[in-house]
């Protein structure tokens, strides 16, 4: 069971790593704000989630396991949360989206 | 099973610099925005893995109040970019006259 355990939890960090390190290279190569708030939402959600879901397991549900667990509530509140309050941010500051270049030349 | 959380700890405190890059350069008050709140979420995990590595509890409990400060500091300078105040109070011009556009 511990074995098992150790087993779900490391394939959830790994997973984890690979959302939060894809969010980042998004939120550093994206050419404007709504494609880098795209990326970063699921970096937060998905990445921070199940890193968060991995060390809950690693504790072998305790109480400060269940307040792991609420952090992970809360990360998947906050993230779309925020991603939908920048870009509406933006396009009522009047950021234009940004366009592939020569795409409407024709 | 603790080198793999020191890797991804180490790995997150990496991240967290690069989002920084992007709060230096970024264009756009939102982009900075952004940034420091994605910087802010990975320093909440790399607070519980070392609640996890190092076996302090009390470290969850930190991690639960930046989680909720991240958000709440965030979403309030978001309102305040879009529309200059941070209240419920009617969006006034400059004559005193209600604007549409909700800008001060």
């Amino acid at each position: 069971m511990t074995l098992l355990l150790n087993v779900l939890s490391g394939a959830l960090l790994l997973v984890g790593l690979a959302f939060v390190l894809g969010g980042t290279v998004g939120l550093i190569r994206l050419p404007d704000l709504f494609s880098r708030a795209h990326a970063a939402s699921k970096c937060d959600s998905v990445g921070a989630g199940s890193i968060l879901v991995a060390l809950a397991l690693q504790g072998g549900l305790t109480y400060g396991d269940l307040k792991i667990l609420l952090l992970v509530l809360l990360t998947l509140v906050s993230a779309p949360t925020i991603a939908h309050a920048l870009a509406r941010a933006g396009y009522r500051t009047g950021l234009a989206a940004w366009t592939r270049p020569g795409r409407d030349e024709s | 099973m603790t080198t793999l959380l020191w890797i991804v700890a180490t790995v997150l405190l990496l991240m967290v610099f690069a989002c920084l890059w992007r709060a230096d350069v970024g264009p756009t008050i939102q982009d900075r925005l952004l940034a420091i709140n994605v910087a802010g979420t990975k320093t909440m995990v790399v607070l519980v893995l070392l609640a996890t590595i190092a076996g302090h509890a009390f470290l969850i409990d930190v991690a639960i109040v930046y989680g909720l400060l991240n958000l709440i500091i965030t979403l309030a300078a978001t309102r305040f970019i879009e529309s200059g105040r941070l209240g419920s109070e009617p969006p006034v011009g400059a004559d005193g006259a209600l604007r549409a556009d909700g800008r001060p």
